[in-house]
């Protein structure tokens, strides 16, 4: 979804700004990590540097497909360029558009598939395997996946038995921003539980700011907040069974999971500028609202995945001091992780490519974009200290911490009509929803016939 | 169009060339220098019009023959039915606005001395892209007023008109003994003479207070009249503090108005002090303390131009923008050509402004701004990046149109056969309205 989200904003909002800002992130994260730079450039290797082998490569070429923009992208190329550096190969980075999979198809019509493509979800991943596109993954890489990724990780790049996918980079999706000013105005804690946020949202609004800032102009935070709800409070199976449409959206625990979440969005003075306020705040303004304005933001709380720290950039708040962050509250027995992610998967086998994909899959390449901010990996060798400040590192321990216990972001398994299209299936069903949130029923049935329609037609 | 024109005359000056050879080698010369026109047409027009029609009647996956379930779907489905609606609406608005603006500000211009800066100005949009354009209007009709312009004005204008108050999230805290009614706050219980009455709420930070705020004290009791206090219970850093009563930072609601009810009447009024302290006089013994709803009154927000019910107009607003400037410059060229001793005669026998205009150039127009809206309606049928750009995602299914849910359809939800069937529909919507523009420059061609 982070993807899908970023280039939705990219292309749909002030893209020369949004690009200005990508480019200033760029520069203070060089500038961070200038002097680790200098070190390895002067020869000086961390420990971590070479915990794989890797084969010499001279005069081999390899592309590389992903929807990355901006400093995300400016980012991954330094660790394709520590990977010629390594094995002499030369490696191009291809843009592409989302979603990827309709990419690589007229990519693939055309005979020029790139050597490996980054796929953002799991169903990608499937439906590139039933096209016979992807290749499986060789020893050498399996090795490395093996032995640095926990087995929940390793599953959901797997079709068939057959693993395919290297998942490089994960999403913390169980995440809420605050603004730490605000808070402490107010008096309020950390939320551990849903009571504990609902008291904490009730201190921060009879301090005078609102407390939650929703962007519900994108459909997809709409389903994250979803998600999250409903992940702590039916279980995970009941989640499995859910994306997979195995249950329908009229179950019971669908409705106790929408009235949940209806004790926030149906209380007109707990969201920034009203349900129909929040209706036409879009993701980058859902969080840049929660931290300008000094003691006064539009809104003390934002809830999304680590990726937020992008938009706070775009604010003089810093992370850490001005934006905290807590995990998503218990609303049943345990606090959610929702995760999202993007693997690696090859679609033209060679040696350069299995090497390219073991590269990935090993902690020296994750470390090199950890430095770099902006990114988490699912790479449980990439030492935590990798990470460049203590927010990060927070939500690095919290995603690792949480093992196998972890589920992917449920609108990201389900078929894109349904789960990823802007106006339509579950983003529209659940923005009819915030627009009138006493309407529970009315929500599941129009979610269930959405839903049935999407995974009927199997697309 | 005159360009179209230029265009469409060569074949003219080449056809009887072509007769007049008999020997089959100028035929051969003349096949040859049409091959890479008839190649390109073919291979980027005409293929393409023919693939999609035959895809059409496939399924999504692109093997099996559907028959006419696509087409089924075009009339069934809900996002297609929006379009189509909306598409009649831009159809039926879009090109008659942009014209007419445009045939007021030609015949306009040709009187103003400053005419032609007036005219590059109003053509200037037409120099953006329909992208930039869109981004442009995106910010115009942002909700915050401090961004989107079109908000600014009106939230202005309604201000001057209508104040705002100063507690507009002012509410009762915990264990209140206020109750919320009608939009103000009223007491549970009656209050008496003598007995200091405490009004607390929360809900309005200290820097937001009016600027005559000051600590809130509690109200000394006075014989034979009704004292009181209501501030902003909650202590910044502290929360709460002490239920119901001042605590040491506690600010009280400078100019809070209240009011005394007994049986529905108001028998007393004040407003409170800089403390928050207040007096009634005896006459409210016995009554209720009621906070009217003009003190919690929210400051106005504007219009949601990008809502679902004012999504389409909106956009439609952006369209004109951009093009009233061309229709503006094609009618001017038309006015150019009306005769003046038309006019004059007109003047001459007494016609007033107006109905040389309605009566006089209008009609001698008339060609010209048939032109203009048919040229206009073949554009606005195709309409898409306008939309897909301001409308944001939780009102772009009410914003659709055919464009974009083809491009919806056939991209974002992997539904070729349903998109393909949306272009077949289109090409048959455009059909009618190309033939009339055609036989039109047929005719004038002859003339």
């Amino acid at each position: 979804m982070r993807s899908r989200s970023s280039t939705i904003r990219t292309h749909r909002t002030l893209t020369p700004l949004a690009a200005l800002l990508a480019g200033a992130l760029a520069l203070t994260a060089c500038s961070g990590s200038g002097d680790k730079d200098k070190d390895k450039g002067g020869g000086e290797q961390t420990p971590s540097a070479s915990t794989v082998s890797l084969p010499k490569l001279n005069g081999a070429h390899l592309e590389v497909a992903a929807v990355w923009t901006g400093a995300e992208q400016a980012n991954f190329k330094k660790v394709l360029a520590e990977f010629e550096k390594r094995t002499g190969a030369t490696v191009t980075f291809v843009p592409a558009q989302d979603p990827i999979i309709n990419f690589l198809g007229s990519k693939i019509a055309g005979g020029q598939p790139p050597d490996v493509a980054m796929l953002p979800q799991p169903g990608a991943i499937k439906q590139a395997v039933q096209n016979k596109w992807a290749k499986p993954l060789g020893p050498d890489a399996l090795k490395e996946l093996r032995k640095n990724y926990s087995q929940g990780w390793q599953d959901i790049g797997t079709v068939g038995g057959t693993p395919y996918g290297v998942y490089y980079k994960a999403a913390n999706k169980s995440l809420i921003w605050y603004n730490a000013k605000v808070f402490e105005n107010a008096g309020a804690k950390e939320p551990k539980t849903w009571q504990d946020l609902l008291t904490a949202a009730r201190a921060v609004y009879d301090s005078g700011v609102t407390p939650f800032s929703v962007p519900g102009a994108d459909g997809w935070p709409l389903t994250d907040w979803f998600e999250n709800v409903y992940l702590s409070q039916a279980g995970p199976e009941k989640y499995d069974q859910l994306a997979q449409h195995k249950i329908k959206w009229t179950d019971p625990s669908v409705k106790q999971a929408l009235t949940t979440l209806a004790q926030i969005w149906g209380k007109k003075d707990y969201l920034a500028g009203g349900q129909d306020g929040a209706l036409q705040t879009e993701f980058p303004a859902s969080v840049t609202q929660t931290f300008t304005g000094g003691d006064q933001p539009k809104a003390a709380m934002v809830y999304e995945g680590d990726f937020v720290q992008v938009n706070i950039g775009e604010t003089k708040a810093k992370v850490g001091t001005d934006a905290k962050v807590f995990p998503f509250p218990a609303v049943g027995s345990a606090a959610p992780v929702v995760s999202g992610g993007d693997a690696a998967v090859i679609l033209k086998d060679s040696k350069a490519a299995q090497a390219l994909a073991t590269f990935l899959a090993s902690p020296d390449a994750a470390t090199i974009q950890a430095k770099l901010g902006g990114y988490l990996s699912p790479n449980r060798n990439v030492p935590v200290s990798a990470y460049p400040n203590a927010v990060q590192q927070k939500i690095a321990k919290a995603l690792i911490a949480s093992g196998d216990d972890f589920r992917f972001d449920m609108s990201d398994q389900a078929p894109q009509a349904f789960g990823g299209t802007p106006g339509k299936g579950e983003w529209k069903d659940l923005q009819d929803f915030l627009k009138n949130p006493a309407d529970v029923a009315g929500a599941q049935a129009k979610l269930e016939k959405d839903a049935a329609a999407a995974y009927g037609s199997g697309s | 169009m005159a360009s179209a024109a230029a265009a469409g005359a060569p074949p003219g000056p080449a056809a009887p060339r072509a007769r007049r050879s008999v020997t089959g080698t100028r035929k051969a010369v003349a096949a040859l220098f049409l091959l890479p026109a008839l190649v390109l047409l073919g291979a980027l027009v005409v293929y393409p019009i023919g693939y999609s029609l035959v895809r059409s009647f496939y399924d999504n996956s692109g093997d099996g023959f559907a028959g006419a379930d696509n087409y089924k779907t075009l009339f069934t489905d809900d996002g297609i039915r929006t379009a189509l609606k909306n598409n009649i609406i831009w159809v039926v608005f879009a090109p008659t606005v942009s014209t007419a603006l445009g045939l007021v500000f030609a015949v306009l211009t040709e009187r103003v001395r400053w005419g032609t800066a007036f005219k590059l100005v109003v053509f200037m949009p037409m120099a953006i892209s329909m992208l930039a354009a869109g981004i442009i209007f995106r910010l115009v009709y942002d909700q915050d007023p401090h961004k989107g312009v079109a908000n600014a004005v009106w939230v202005g204008v309604h201000d001057t008109f209508a104040q705002s108050s100063a507690f507009p999230n002012a509410h009762p805290g915990r264990e209140s003994p206020l109750v919320a009614q009608n939009g103000g706050f009223l007491t549970r219980a009656t209050v008496h003479a003598g007995r200091p009455v405490a009004l607390p709420l929360v809900g309005v930070a200290p820097d937001q207070l009016p600027g005559g705020a000051k600590k809130a004290v509690t109200a000394r009791p006075e014989p034979g009249k009704v004292t009181g206090t209501t501030w902003q219970d909650f202590t910044r850093g502290k929360g709460v503090g002490r239920l119901g009563a001042p605590d040491p930072s506690e600010l009280g609601y400078a100019g809070m108005r209240i009011e005394a009810v007994k049986d529905g009447k108001v028998v007393a009024a004040t407003t409170a002090a800089g403390d928050g302290t207040f007096t009634l006089p005896a006459s409210a013994d016995g009554a209720r303390l009621w906070l009217p709803a003009g003190n919690f009154k929210e400051p106005y927000n504007g219009v949601e131009w990008l809502g679902p019910a004012l999504v389409t107009p909106a956009i439609i607003g952006a369209y004109v923008w951009m093009w009233a400037g061309f229709a503006m410059v094609l009618i001017a060229a038309g006015l150019a050509g009306v005769p003046r001793e038309l006019l004059e005669a007109a003047r001459v026998d007494g016609a007033t402004e107006w109905q040389v205009f309605r009566k006089v150039t209008v009609p001698l127009l008339a060609p010209v701004l048939a032109v203009v809206t048919v040229t206009l309606m073949i554009n606005v049928l195709k309409v898409f990046d306008l939309v897909y750009i301001i409308a944001p995602g939780s009102s772009q299914d009410d914003a659709n149109v055919l464009a974009l849910e083809l491009y919806r359809k056939g991209f974002a939800e992997g539904r070729p056969g349903v998109a393909s069937a949306i272009a077949v529909l289109l090409l048959v919507l455009v059909i009618p309205v190309m033939a009339f523009n055609i036989r039109r420059l047929r005719r004038e061609v002859r003339r």
